[in-house]
């Protein structure tokens, strides 16, 4: 007997010790949650933005960093000179930074990304801003020298951004799987479907700045799931939450701190402009008229959401509302339609990806455009149907998504994005945008190409997606707005 | 007393029949009135109104978008019920076609439908659907051809291995002395013979194929909005869980009292048809003068 005992009390102390550990040991890890999971760890070689959520400043570092509200700061490169006619750029750079790899970092490594990203082959997301670089100069290890060829008023920006981030050549071919950056933290381990977890290096610049050890994100698809695994504990923070819905019940527990941020989403009904009849701008603007941006946000999106007239946001520079030039008003979209000659119903398919924002919106759009005799028949399809048939085949009438990429008016002057929108007006409205050099000229272009699109009546526009953060109470550091996409965990850390 | 009177008192008394009986005729009544009329609009979306707790108006109260979940569920239970008899149908007619074929002329022909059909099941049955409606896209015609698919083997084992018995029967062998046809035969004694069992399969594979559908529309890959369907309006459930819990229970006791109701009367079919069943009961009940 004695000995079942004390068998049974040392089994006990077993089970008890890691729980006595707990307390210490939970204040410098770190497990997020994320919505998607990314398909590689390289974002200079894919377009998912869940590729920058979990790398961005944590792996990988660019010459710039873009902060939480959305202005540039130095990284790599500790200064920069930008020649009067905006088309040379001078940058010198950090010294003593090495990669994880023990390579170092120095000019020859952002010649060889830079060039890597503009490459003939090359599927970076901003490779047009790459291939605008004339030539790179590297005079001495710690200097860059970029000659452009045509003004790019927003380069500095999009050194920033996760396309931006400098590789290290030796391992640039290995890093989707493996990544290696100058950042603060490791990659340590990925589970393919669950979960993608860094550790921190010791061996970073400033690593005693740098509070979490280690930091997990788990991948959590579903709106429920997210709920469950933030009220059981397995989640200490999610950004950019997707049940929107679900969050009254955070708010009022003292357990989380709930904020609520905007992001560089624009979520749009986009229109396939070369399909018979929405090839008449009359029916475009006929559709916008008909769908209300407020009911769409209600339903969709909880209330939260900025609606928006034309794809920018308020945060972007000279950013103006033209909501008012596409107003509610189903009796002039039946007004348009009759104009345009068409017969009705109209029979349409919208085709919905699969966030709430397209399932919950796109029933709310289908039923306001039934009103006014556009028969939109729902199609809902998983995210790799949607990038091979709508994206990459443009096989679709009507559909919803969010273009989260920061200032992407560039995407309306390629007639083969899955727009198919092909104005020479607008074109040259960008092009006026790229080769003005002052600000207010440029602020004039940029003011007029939004006038365009809305005009146009391009693509329904919507809102804003919003972000909302849950998290633990006494974590500090997380984005309130994503202006990019992006994680800095090196700001995080627990009260 | 005469055979059919047996059968109606044996029906009377049998619980699983009459309970089940019950749910059947809900099930079919509730989809027929609602053809033409609900107490509300289902597809009216008003998102103020959202998630309403039961009232006076709403009944079983409203969903995330506003809509009225009792008129939901009455013009769903008309999708269950087409997916059902359509597929069920198809599996009946092909699947009793070929495994009365398989049982007459054995051989060669009994062994192609022997081993289609093993080839078929040995596919878990969700994910061909799911592969089916990702082939063809989603939606309910083509979730009522994968389910459809699916009932083909099911009734061609039931009617093989029924028809095979019956092959045996003296009257058979009889018929096949004095000269008939094979596909004579299977008209005129076979499929008479093998119905009973037939009728019960169709209404077990009924209550299936309201499951089916239902799971099928829960993935997003049937139904598409914005008619309702049981199945989906589980997962937008799902989605508001912690903050309607409700919501869930209503499609779900849909599709729970439509598939026991089913499965209760086929069990009460099976009862009842049974020829040795009505043998008793006739031996039992008093000769009439």
């Amino acid at each position: 007997m004695p000995r079942t005992s004390y068998a049974i009390a040392a089994l006990f102390a077993i089970a008890l010790l890691p729980a006595a550990g707990q307390g210490e040991e939970r204040k410098d890890t770190l497990v997020l949650g994320m919505v998607l999971e990314p398909p590689g760890l390289d974002p200079t070689t894919g377009a998912a933005a869940a590729i920058g959520e979990v790398t961005h400043y944590n792996i990988y570092e660019g010459l710039a960093k873009i902060a939480a509200d959305g202005t540039v700061a130095p990284l790599l490169a500790e200064s920069w000179t930008v020649s009067p006619d905006q088309k040379t750029y001078a940058f010198k750079l950090r010294p003593g930074v090495r990669f994880q790899n023990g390579e170092p970092f120095t000019a020859a490594a952002v010649k060889f990304t830079f060039e890597r990203d503009a490459a003939e082959g090359s599927t970076n997301k901003e490779k047009a801003v790459y291939a605008n670089i004339a030539a790179i100069e590297t005079p001495d290890p710690l200097t860059v020298v970029l000659k452009l060829k045509q003004v790019n008023a927003n380069l500095l920006f999009n050194l920033g951004e996760n396309t931006g981030v400098i590789l290290d050549p030796k391992s640039a071919a290995t890093d989707a799987t493996y990544p290696v950056g100058t950042g603060p933290f490791l990659f340590d381990n990925w589970v393919k479907g669950a979960s993608i977890t860094l550790a921190k290096w010791p061996g970073y610049r400033d690593a005693a700045a740098i509070k979490i050890e280690r930091a997990t994100f788990r991948i959590v698809n579903d709106p429920a799931a997210q709920v469950a695994g933030l009220l059981a504990g397995d989640i200490d923070a999610f950004p950019r939450f997707g049940a929107v819905d679900s969050l009254r019940q955070f708010q009022g527990d003292a357990r989380f701190t709930v904020t609520i941020g905007s992001t560089e989403g624009k979520t749009i009904v986009s229109i396939n402009n070369k399909r018979k009849p929405f090839d008449d701008v009359r029916v475009r603007r006929a559709i916008a008229a008909a769908i209300d941006r407020k009911a769409v946000i209600d339903g969709a999106s909880n209330g939260l959401g900025v609606p928006i007239g034309s794809h920018y946001t308020p945060n972007d520079p000279f950013y103006i509302d033209l909501t008012g030039l596409s107003p509610y008003d189903p009796a002039k979209a039946k007004a348009l339609l009759k104009e345009a000659g068409v017969s009705l119903p109209l029979k349409a398919t919208l085709t919905l990806p699969p966030p709430p924002y397209a399932r919950q919106g796109g029933q709310i759009v289908a039923a306001e455009l039934a009103e006014i005799g556009i028969d939109a028949r729902i199609e809902m399809v998983e995210w790799a149907q949607w990038l091979d048939g709508v994206y990459k085949n443009k096989n679709y009438d009507l559909t919803i998504i969010s273009h989260v990429e920061p200032r992407d008016l560039a995407i309306y002057a390629n007639p083969d994005y899955y727009f198919q929108y092909d104005s020479q007006d607008f074109r040259d409205i960008m092009e006026k945008v790229n080769t003005t050099a002052d600000a207010t000229g440029r602020g004039h272009w940029l003011e007029a190409a939004q006038r365009r699109l809305a005009e146009d009546a391009v693509n329904v526009f919507l809102y804003v997606l919003p972000q909302a953060t849950v998290a633990k109470k006494g974590i500090t550091g997380l984005w309130r707005n994503s202006p990019i996409f992006a994680n800095d965990l090196a700001a995080v850390s627990w009260q | 007393m005469t055979a059919a009177t047996a059968l109606s008192a044996r029906a009377a008394g049998n619980p699983s029949f009459a309970v089940g009986g019950v749910l059947t005729l809900a099930l079919l009544a509730t989809a027929a009135l609602s053809l033409a009329w609900t107490p509300l609009s289902p597809y009216v979306i008003d998102v103020p109104q959202k998630l309403q707790l039961p009232s006076a108006r709403h009944w079983f109260g409203t969903d995330s978008l506003g809509r009225d979940v009792f008129s939901m569920l009455m013009v769903g239970a008309q999708n269950s019920i087409l997916v059902g008899v359509i597929a069920v149908s198809v599996g009946l007619l092909l699947g009793t076609a070929l495994g009365a074929l398989a049982a007459a002329w054995r051989g060669w022909a009994e062994e192609a439908v022997m081993r289609l059909a093993d080839f078929t099941f040995a596919f878990p049955a969700i994910l061909l659907a799911i592969m089916f409606t990702a082939v063809l896209g989603p939606g309910i015609v083509n979730s009522i051809i994968a389910i459809g698919i699916f009932n083909v083997p099911i009734f061609a084992r039931v009617a093989r291995g029924s028809a095979k018995a019956i092959w045996q029967r003296d009257f058979v062998m009889a018929a096949r002395a004095a000269g008939r046809t094979r596909l004579g035969i299977t008209l005129v004694h076979i499929l008479p013979n093998i119905f009973s069992v037939l009728v019960v399969q169709v209404t077990i594979q009924f209550a299936n194929a309201i499951l089916w559908e239902a799971a099928l529309s829960y993935l997003g890959l049937g139904t598409q909005p914005p008619q309702p369907s049981w199945g989906r309006m589980l997962n937008d459930a799902q989605a508001q869980l912690f903050q309607a819990p409700w919501l869930a229970l209503f499609p779900g006791f849909a599709i729970l009292l439509a598939v026991l109701g089913l499965n209760l009367l086929g069990d009460g079919l099976r009862d009842l048809l049974d020829p040795r069943g009505t043998r008793r009961a006739m031996a039992a009940a008093p000769a009439r003068r």
